[in-house]
C-alpha cells in the first residue's frame, strides 16, 4: 500500500519497480479500493469523457454566465487559434482555449470533473487533451495519465491542501498545474523522476499565488488563471523533459506552499475581501451583483 | 482519500460548495420531506445569502428538491422545471451568527400539509452536514443509508430498534439519539451499510413510541 505522503517516494518505487508512476497509483488503488483495475479505468474514462465534452461545449459557446462575468472567452480564443494568428505556437495557444472552455462551461452551470476543484477544472483536462490530439495518443494512456495527476494530487492534498479557502489559488489553479505538468511528462515518456521535477517546477512558480475571486464567485479570475495554469504546466513539463531539474525537491516545495498558505490572511483566501476582490472595479461588480 | 476524490466528483458547476453540496441538502430535504414537496421556503445563510444567484444555489437546492443529482445538466433549469411541476417555492436570505457559513434551512410542505425542516450546511468539497430536522438538531452527512426515527425518549425503544436491524443482519456504521428533553421528543439518526427495506421499516415503525421511519439514500 502506498501512504501519499511523499512524491519523491511515489518516483522512487516507480523508478525501482521499473514502472511510471500511474501503473504504481493505479495497482495500489484498486488494493485499496478494493475494486478491480478495469473498473477503476472505466471509472476515470468517464471523467476524461467528461472533460472531453466541456472542452469542445466550451470552444463554440457564446453564453454567459448568471451574472454575466464570464463566457465567450474561449471562443474568441479558439477563432484566433484557427485563424493562425497564434503568438506561441499551436499547442500553447489551443490549451489556452480549451482551458478557458472548461472554466467557462463550469461558470455557467455545465457538467465538469473537478480536478482537484471546480474553480480548478480547466488544467488538467486542457492540457492532456490537446497532448492527445497534437501527438495521437490513445485514450487509454490518456486515462493512465490522469492516475499520475490523481497521485501526486493526493500527496498535495494530504501535505498541503488543494482548498482555495484553505491554501489560496496556489492550492488550487497550483496543484492542478502540477498535477497536470506530471501527467504531461508521462505521457511524452518522461521518467518519474522527471514527473516529480515537472510537478516542483509548476508549484515553485505559483507559490503565493492569492485567491481573491470577485463577488465570491467563481469566474474573475478564476477563468483566465486557468488558462495560466495550464501554461504553467506546459512550461514545468517542457523543462523537466529537458532534463531540467527543481533544486528545492518537490516534497519541500509542497511543504513551503503549506506554510505559506497558512501565512496568508484570511482576507485572501476564498473570502472575497482582498486582492482583486477589493479593487474598485472588484467592489463595483459585486455590489451590482449582489444588490 | 481517493484517487476519485482528486480527480472528481463529475458535477455541475461552478462552485462544489455552493452548487454541488446545495444540490445534496435539497435532496436530503427531499427524501425526509417523502417525496416532491408542493410548497417550498428556503432560508439562506452566510456565504449562501451573498453569494448564492451567482453560483446558482438558488437552483441547486431546488434540483436537488426534484430528485436530481450534483452532475444533472438540468440543473441550471431547475427553477422552471419546478414551475412546470407544480411547486412553489421562496427564497430568503437570514442571519444567524450561530450557523456554518454555508447553510440552508428548507421548510417543505407537501400536498397534505404537512411541514418538514431540513437545515443542512456544506461544508467544502461538496460535502454536507445536516443539522437540524424539524425542531431536533441533528448531526449527519448522508455518506451511509440513513434511518430518522422520531419517537418518545422511553426506555428501551434504541434497543427495540437495534435489535430489529441485528436480526435483519443489518450493519450500524454508528447511531446517534438527539432529544429535546428528558422523556420528550427524540430523533434516532441511524447509519447503516446495508440499505433497510420497506417491510424492515414497518416493523420499525410499529415499535412502541416510534412515530415514524424515514430512510435516506446515500447521496454520494
Amino acid at each position: 500500500m502506498i501512504s501519499y505522503d511523499s512524491i519523491q517516494e511515489l518516483a522512487d518505487k516507480a523508478k525501482k519497480k521499473g514502472k511510471m508512476i500511474s501503473e504504481l497509483v493505479l495497482e495500489d488503488q484498486a488494493l485499496q479500493m478494493e475494486r478491480s483495475r478495469e473498473e477503476l479505468m472505466e471509472e476515470m474514462r468517464k471523467s476524461l469523457q467528461v472533460m472531453a465534452e466541456a472542452a469542445t461545449k466550451g470552444l463554440t459557446a457564446v453564453s454567459k454566465s448568471a451574472s454575466g462575468l464570464s463566457g465567450g472567452d474561449a471562443n474568441k480564443m479558439r477563432q484566433s487559434v484557427n485563424a493562425g494568428q497564434t503568438l506561441s505556437g499551436k499547442v500553447l495557444s489551443e490549451t489556452l482555449a480549451k482551458a478557458l472552455a472548461i472554466a467557462e462551461v463550469n461558470a455557467c452551470m455545465g457538467r465538469i470533473v473537478a480536478a482537484p476543484t471546480a474553480g480548478s477544472c480547466g488544467i488538467i483536462p486542457a492540457v492532456l487533451l490537446t497532448l492527445k490530439e497534437e501527438n495521437d495518443l490513445s485514450e487509454n494512456q490518456v486515462v493512465m495519465s490522469l492516475f499520475t495527476a490523481a497521485g501526486l494530487g493526493m500527496v498535495i492534498a494530504k501535505k498541503a491542501s488543494i482548498s482555495g479557502a484553505e491554501g489560496g489559488c496556489q492550492a488550487e489553479c497550483g496543484s492542478a498545474a502540477a498535477m497536470a505538468a506530471a501527467a504531461a511528462v508521462e505521457l511524452m515518456g518522461g521518467t518519474p523522476q522527471m514527473c516529480a521535477n515537472a510537478c516542483a517546477i509548476a508549484l515553485k512558480s505559483v507559490l503565493g499565488l492569492v485567491c481573491d475571486p470577485v463577488a465570491g464567485l467563481v469566474e474573475v479570475p478564476c477563468v483566465k488563471r486557468n488558462a495560466s495554469g495550464a501554461a504553467n504546466a506546459l512550461i514545468a513539463a517542457e523543462m523537466a523533459l529537458a532534463g531540467i531539474e527543481s533544486t528545492i525537491p518537490v516534497d519541500e516545495v509542497i511543504g513551503a506552499m503549506k506554510a505559506i498558505g497558512d501565512a496568508m490572511p484570511k482576507s485572501l483566501k476564498e473570502t472575497a475581501e482582498g486582492g482583486l476582490a477589493d479593487t474598485p472595479t472588484g467592489k463595483k461588480i459585486a455590489r451590482d451583483i449582489l444588490r | 482519500m481517493n484517487v476519485f476524490d482528486i480527480i472528481g466528483p463529475i458535477m455541475v458547476g461552478p462552485s462544489s460548495s455552493h452548487t454541488a453540496g446545495a444540490v445534496r441538502i435539497g435532496k436530503i430535504a427531499r427524501a425526509v420531506s417523502g417525496g416532491q414537496p408542493a410548497v417550498v421556503t428556503i432560508e439562506l445563510y452566510g456565504s449562501f445569502a451573498q453569494t448564492y444567484k451567482g453560483h446558482g444555489t438558488d437552483k441547486a437546492i431546488i434540483a436537488g428538491l426534484l430528485g436530481m443529482a450534483p452532475d444533472d445538466e438540468r440543473i441550471k433549469d431547475s427553477l422552471e422545471l419546478a414551475r412546470e411541476l407544480g411547486m412553489t417555492f421562496k427564497f430568503r436570505k437570514s442571519q444567524n451568527k450561530e450557523v456554518h457559513p454555508n447553510t440552508a434551512l428548507i421548510s417543505a410542505v407537501d400536498q397534505t400539509g404537512k411541514k418538514t425542516i431540513v437545515q443542512g450546511s456544506s461544508v467544502g468539497g461538496g460535502r454536507i452536514v445536516v443539522n437540524r430536522i424539524n425542531e431536533i438538531n441533528v448531526k449527519f452527512n448522508g455518506e451511509y443509508y440513513t434511518l430518522l426515527i422520531p419517537h418518545t425518549d422511553t426506555p428501551g425503544v434504541i434497543a427495540a430498534v437495534t435489535n430489529l436491524l441485528a436480526d435483519q443482519g443489518i450493519n450500524i456504521a454508528e447511531l446517534n439519539m438527539y432529544r429535546s428533553h428528558r422523556g420528550g421528543e427524540a430523533m434516532m439518526v441511524i447509519e447503516t451499510d446495508q440499505a433497510v427495506k420497506g417491510e424492515q421499516i414497518s416493523l420499525i415503525e410499529a415499535v412502541k413510541t416510534v412515530k415514524k421511519a424515514v430512510l435516506i439514500e446515500p447521496i454520494y
